[in-house]
């Protein structure tokens, strides 16, 4: 195996294995907030906030992955 | 394939110190920000305003009640430092989005050979900015924390020696403050970074005729860039509420 070729793969498998955890992560706060939603619809909006915001963080850990499989892509 | 770099590429040397293309746009946006303070400034002294002050009066209300919902009582005090991070944040992460920023570029001799260098880069896509933005963030807070606790009750949230649990919990405490620097900055530089790198990628992926297929990943970015800027200061909000309150 070249230099290069472990490269991209170590690339593609740091933005892979990342991913799973937030993808998860997303998941439930979609659905928690769905349920909050269906048991209190009045407060639709601060749901809302709090749940972009949690995505938001929890979004930032796949985030981290990708910064690590740029870095290595590019550099 | 695109031109993508990492990290903001020299333009230009001032007596030694390389001005970067990152750097360029942050005057650039500096200077943009000013100007609307400015006439933002002389509008609200007027007795009859335009609608202009009227926008943006209506957006500062906005930032602010968000604040105040963290803050209560103390939004006041701490309103310039998380406003002034978040429109900064806000227009740099817009600025990368204009179509030309990273796009145009401007030929360089580099070693005696001639390479392509855009001429300016989103500075919020180049680590050096985000970092000092974490820095500021996160040493603002402990100044604040010292400012209204006072020296003693604030080193005791981290070196506390009552009993063996206490003592580690301050330890965390100690490692947190500085992960939070790492973990400030690399977010906001992440997200940006990637959303330059998607746009670029997703105009070549497709055939020419459909690159305009791509406009939807722009109103993504736009979202990114607001939900992140956001993120960042409502965050350094509840850390600062954190740290000038005493721990129970």
């Amino acid at each position: 195996m070249t230099v290069d070729v472990a490269k991209l793969l170590g690339a593609a498998i740091a933005i892979a294995v990342g991913a799973i955890g937030p993808g998860l992560a997303i998941g439930l706060i979609g659905s928690k907030a769905v349920e909050a939603l269906g048991r209190n619809p009045e407060a639709e909006s601060s749901i809302r906030t709090t749940m972009i915001l949690a995505a938001a963080f929890a979004e930032s850990v796949a985030i981290f992955a990708l910064v690590i499989a740029l870095i290595l892509k590019f550099t | 394939m695109p031109h993508i770099s990492i990290k903001g590429e020299p333009i230009f040397e001032i007596f030694g110190l390389m001005v970067t293309n990152s750097v360029i746009a942050t005057v650039l946006v500096t200077a943009l920000f000013s100007i609307i303070a400015y006439l933002y400034y002389q509008e609200s002294n007027k007795q009859h305003k335009k609608s202009f002050f009227y926008v943006i009066n209506a957006f500062l209300k906005i930032i602010y009640d968000l604040f105040y919902s963290v803050l209560k009582e103390n939004t006041n005090n701490f309103f310039p430092l998380l406003g002034g991070f978040f429109f900064f944040i806000l227009l740099n992460n817009w600025f990368g989005l204009i179509p030309g920023v990273g796009s145009i570029f401007i030929v360089l001799k580099e070693h005696e050979e001639l390479v392509k260098v855009p001429l300016l880069r989103a500075s919020t896509a180049d680590l050096n900015t985000t970092f000092a933005l974490a820095l500021t963030s996160v040493v603002s807070t402990q100044i604040f924390g010292f400012s209204y606790l006072g020296v003693k009750t604030h080193i005791s949230k981290f070196i506390n020696v009552s009993n063996p649990v206490n003592f580690f919990v301050g330890i965390l405490e100690l490692i947190q403050e500085f992960a939070r620097i790492i973990s400030f900055s690399f977010r906001l530089f992440g997200n940006i970074f990637a959303g330059e790198v998607l746009l670029a990628i997703m105009t070549f992926l497709l055939p020419v005729f459909f690159s305009f297929f791509s406009f939807p990943i722009f109103g993504l970015e736009i979202f990114v860039g607001f939900v992140q800027t956001l993120v960042f200061t409502m965050l350094t909000a509840v850390l600062i509420n954190m740290a000038i309150h005493k721990q129970h």
